[in-house]
This record gives structure tokens, sequence and C-alpha cells, in this order.
């Protein structure tokens, strides 16, 4: 792409799972990048791809039945298909590290939160008892919870969510990764709390210059956060451009619909207001993928023949804006 | 395009106020919550005053169980004979006394073994899955259905009864319910966010199963562990009442199955031993079920 080499490069990825009646392919041909200090959006409906694609960067995908069946994921050069257990585990929490959704349950009910920060420079950084602890304080002052002298000493369930996912941030970038993947960060919390923790991430963001892949099926939330999106739809991606290039030019049918389908809040209210879309149907289930055309046509109201019969490649309608539909040949033909 | 009218918010916004609910440790928390339950405390109390019996006895009630000191079959309260004598004339306080250190000792011992072999196969097959899972339940299952109270006996019968094979025989063939517990409590678990979240620090699957899994399927295997005790207390009589005991130490068991042709003429030499282990199962049985109460979290949610 530009000049800076990407700090995550990810090349035709495929994901297989075995499942009763044969192998689906829950992702396939996926190439992305990320440059450093960049944040980059993966949008799309539950059931796209987009968590099982976080999954296999931390090369966390449960196997079996899941396994990586093809491509690569290049940390700065390093192909981590190919790496050891080993290594991998050097490198997660390390240098790429990750949030899950829920906070309620992703962090360890039996141990303080303390404990827990402390246990991810503990286990990279072999850190004493007493400056992990310190890290751990240090840490939560850096997420903005107060007193964090006390905090470090409650478990989970003293904490309401957002304060969970607090300690979920800390416990993620105290090793300085040079990735990090949100996966729906805030899907869970309130709305109030949701603005709080992007605020965070976005700062911290500034400070540690770390490169973030944020998931969500938020359009909201890329616009204000993400530099770049990829917009997942079954596997696939069938999108990926600059964040503004999205939002005001979408090329794709299922890009435009995932950004009709939101509300908008107006200036005046009494404005009428564009009807909100629906995109009708649902995202094919996994044993329905790999059946030949785009896999959107059968939801896609500007369908044509050649879309159930041919998938798209993706071709470049812009700089660094990349499209994979038929559409797209029509109107250059045109 | 956002989701908001204004300008984002121009400063983070304070969070909660300063303010930092009192920490009440976990362990402090099951403890309120198992003194709540005066059953419970009842059992607590039941089993100190056995455990008590069991150390201190012997130093405040120096006799030997095997001497034979008055008459057989003295009833109780015959001179100084506070529950009388057994066939042979042998002093039933002394053998109660000297009988609770055997069944004490088995009991612990038998369901400590039958909590490591549980957990360690239960563990390890709920973790792993796959052939680790179907190899170790296929032996779980080898293990269930032999008959425990035979296979002890044939154990201890190949081994000489000492205490040692007695607790062995009985953890051996007990383990396999704790063993299914865990694997339960593992497969559960294991799916479980945090988990994930471990593995994503890059935490090995050594720290994440004794570590991060079990303590956290620590409360039902705690309550399992309690009435393993009581389970094996019963085996421990029921060997002995077969003679099955180690011939050195007086034990309950033996104590009612040697009186037991007599038992029309001195019911008292069957009646107290047997009130004692009634007794010691119960304490521990109502000790486990208060665990059971106070380690439940649906219970526990304020």
């Amino acid at each position: 792409m530009n000049t800076p080499s990407p700090i995550l490069s990810v090349a035709d990825l495929a994901v297989e799972f075995d499942m009763r009646d044969g192998v689906a392919r829950v992702i396939d041909d996926l190439s992305f990048d990320l440059m450093p200090g960049e944040t980059l959006g993966i949008v799309g409906e539950s059931g796209c791809g987009k968590s099982m694609t976080a999954l296999s960067i931390m090369r966390l995908v449960p196997m079996p039945p899941g396994r990586i069946a093809g491509g690569e994921i290049r940390l700065d050069g390093e192909n981590l298909v190919a790496a050891s257990d080993v290594r991998i585990r050097e490198i997660r929490g390390n240098e790429i590290s990750m949030i899950f959704q829920e906070p309620m349950t992703s962090l360890n009910p039996v141990y303080t939160v303390g404990d827990q920060i402390a246990e991810t420079v503990r286990l990279h950084e072999g850190l004493s008892k007493r400056d992990a602890r310190d890290r751990a304080i240090e840490m939560l002052r850096a997420v903005a919870i107060p007193a964090p002298e006390a905090r470090v000493e409650e478990y989970p369930h003293q904490l309401s969510g957002g304060m969970r996912q607090r300690v979920m941030i800390a416990m993620a970038l105290t090793c300085r990764p040079r990735v990090l993947i949100a996966d729906e960060p805030t899907t869970a919390l309130d709305v109030t709390v949701q603005a709080q923790i992007f605020d965070l991430l976005r700062d911290l963001k500034e400070q540690t210059q770390t490169a973030i892949i944020l998931i969500t099926h938020d359009m909201g939330v890329i616009a204000e956060m993400a530099q770049r999106v990829v917009v997942m739809y079954a596997g696939r991606k069938v999108e990926d451009a600059p964040v503004d290039e999205l939002l005001l030019n979408p090329k794709h049918p299922y890009s435009q619909g995932l950004i009709a389908c939101v509300p908008h809040l107006q200036a005046v209210p009494t404005v009428e207001r564009p009807p909100l879309m629906e995109i009708p149907g649902v995202v094919p289930s996994v044993s329905e993928l790999g059946r030949g055309g785009c896999p959107f046509a059968p939801r896609c109201a500007q369908a044509m023949d050649r879309c159930r019969q041919q998938m798209p490649p993706p071709s470049t309608v812009a700089p660094g804006h990349q499209v994979a539909c038929w559409l797209i040949d029509e109107t250059r033909a045109a | 395009m956002t989701d908001q009218v204004e300008p984002s918010a121009p400063a983070a916004p304070k969070l909660e106020p300063d303010f930092v609910p009192e920490v009440e440790k976990p362990w402090l928390q099951t403890w309120r919550m198992f003194a709540k339950n005066r059953a419970a405390l009842f059992g607590l109390v039941l089993l100190s005053v056995i455990v008590g019996m069991a150390v201190l006895g012997p130093t405040l009630y120096p006799a030997d169980p095997y001497d034979i000191v008055w008459a057989p079959q003295s009833p109780p309260g015959t001179e100084g004979f506070i529950l009388g004598t057994d066939y042979l004339g042998r002093d039933l306080l002394a053998g109660i006394i000297y009988g609770s250190r055997a069944t004490l000792i088995v009991g612990a011992a038998a369901a400590l073994i039958t909590i490591v072999i549980g957990i360690l196969v239960g563990a390890l097959a709920g973790y792993y899955r796959g052939w680790v899972e179907e190899l170790l339940m296929r032996i779980t299952e080898f293990f269930q259905v032999l008959p425990p109270l035979l296979l002890a006996m044939v154990l201890v019968l190949l081994f000489s009864p000492t205490l040692v094979t007695i607790s062995i025989a009985i953890g051996v063939v007990s383990w396999t319910a704790t063993a299914r517990l865990a694997r339960a409590e593992f497969l559960r678990i294991r799916e479980l966010e945090y988990v994930k979240g471990a593995r994503s620090i890059g935490a090995r699957n050594s720290r994440i199963i004794w570590l991060v899994i079990l303590p956290n399927a620590a409360p039902p295997l705690i309550v399992s562990a309690a009435f393993a005790v009581g389970i094996a207390i019963l085996f421990e009589a029921g060997l002995s009442f077969l003679e099955l005991n180690d011939p050195n130490i007086m034990s309950w068991g033996y104590m009612i199955g040697s009186n037991r042709p007599y038992v029309l003429e001195s019911w008292w030499a069957v009646t107290f031993p047997g009130i004692a282990i009634f007794l010691t199962v119960l304490a521990v049985s109502l000790i486990g079920d208060g665990l059971n109460d106070a380690l439940n979290p649906r219970l526990r949610q304020r």
C-alpha cells in the first residue's frame, strides 16, 4: 500500500471448521493490512467472521474443530500461522493483546483485579510480585480508575461493567503491545459508559502508539474511532476503505445497507427523517458458505444473474478503496 | 454519522466518586454464609469434639483398648467403666476413644486420595478433550462398574490390612464420582471468557488448568470432598466389621463386628460404636451441606 510497512498483515487467510456434514470455510480469502498507530475497524453483522478473524490473529481458533487452513498473518514480517506454540505464547499479551466483548465474564472471579493485571507482566517480563503490583496500580491509574491503590485489591464482582472493561484494557495494555484487538469492547455496556471507554482507548492509543483493530457492528463507533474500515460478510472482505470514503461513498450494497440501518440524531428533531432501512434476510449459516457466487446475492436488491454464479473479485475503485462486487464492473462499463 | 449531536464531550467525564466499597475476602464471605447455617455449625462443633477426643482422649483417659480390665459384658456404669465392657472384658470407652483415630485418619486420607485422583482425571479429561478424555473416561467407567466394597476387600486382602492400604483401597474404589464432577466443571469453565482471556495473555496449559480453572471449579469439589470423608468413614467401618482392619489399631467397625454375636446379651457393645460412627458421619455431612450452601454462588448473591 503506502510507504510505511504494515505492522500486521493478513494475507489470503482461510479458516475452516469441521462440521457434522463436511467442512465449513468460515473465513475465506481475507486480506488486510494494519499500519502502525492506525485504528482499523472491522464491521459486519453477527456471524460474519469478525471475531473469528480476531481469534485467528491470536491463534486462539478452537482446534479441533477449527483450523487455519491457509494464508499468512504477519506481525512485522513474522508469520504467526507458522509460529511455534512457545513463540505464540510470548506474543500473546505482549505484542498482540485482546479485549473481549463481555467485561462481566472476561475477568477471573477468584483473583483480585490487581493480581490479574500483574499476571500479564509477570508472565512476559518476569517482574517480582511487588514490582508487578506497582505496575498494576500504575495501569489502573492510566485507565482512569479512581483510588487505584485500593481498587487493586478488589475482586471483579465489586466493580461495575465499565470499570471491569477498564481493567480489561489495563490488562491488555500493560506490556505495551504493538497491536490491540478490541472485539466489540462496549457492546455490553451503557451508551454513556461506551463513550468513556472509547475516549479512553483513543487517549491511550495516542500515548502508546498501539495499533488497534476494532471489531464492531456499530457504524457510529467506526465513524468516531477508525481511520480505515474493512467490511466483512460471510467470512469475506467485501469492502475496504478509508473511513470517510466508506461512510460518504460506500460501494458495496452491504456496506450501504449497514450505513442506512443506523438511526441518526438530528439537530432539529422535527425535520422529516429518511426512513430507516433494513437489510432483508440473515447472514448465511456456516454450512451454506462456499457455494459459488457472491454470498450476499440472496439478500441484495441489485443482484444480477452473474452474482449468483461467480464470486466477485476485489477491485480498486479509488486509492485505498477496494470493493468486491460485480456492480462496480457494471458502472464502469456504463 | 455519529450518534451524538454535539461535538464529542471535551474531557472524559468523572467516573464514580472516589468511593471504594469495603473489600470482603471471599473466604470470609463463605464463612459468614456457613455460620448462618445452624445445622452446619452444629456439625462443625460435633466434629471438633470428635477430633478433640481423637487427639487428647488417650492422654486424658490412658487405657489400652485391648486390655481385659473387667468381667466380660459388664453393662455401662459398672465399676467406673462408663460404657461397660465387651465380650472379652475390654473397656468400651477406651475402644471408642482409640477407634476415633483410625476412623478419622482413614476418613481423611481416603477422601484425600479420592479427591486427588478424581480431580486429576477429571481435570485432564475435561480440559484436553479428544482422546485424552476418551481414554480417561473409559477408565473411569471401568472403575464405576466394579462393585466398590468387593474391590476394596480384595485390595485390602491382597496387601495386608494397615491404615495405609485401607485408605488407598477406599480411595481407589470411590474416586469416580469426583472425576465426573471435576470433568463436568472443567468442561463448563474452559469455555468461559476469562479462560480465553488467560490464553490471550500467553498463559500455558498447566497454568490455565491449575491456577485458572481449578480455583473456579473448587466449590463443588470441596463439597464433594466433605461427603467423600463421610463415605470413607462408612467404608472403613464396613471393612473393619469384616475384620479387614489394622489389627494394631482399634476401630469402631471392628468393635461392632466382633461383638455382633453377643448383641442380645450386651447391646451396649455394638450400640456405642454404632452411635459414634453415626455421629461422625452426621457431623461431616452437615458440614458438607453447609459448605454447599456457603459456596454456591447463586445462594451467595446478596
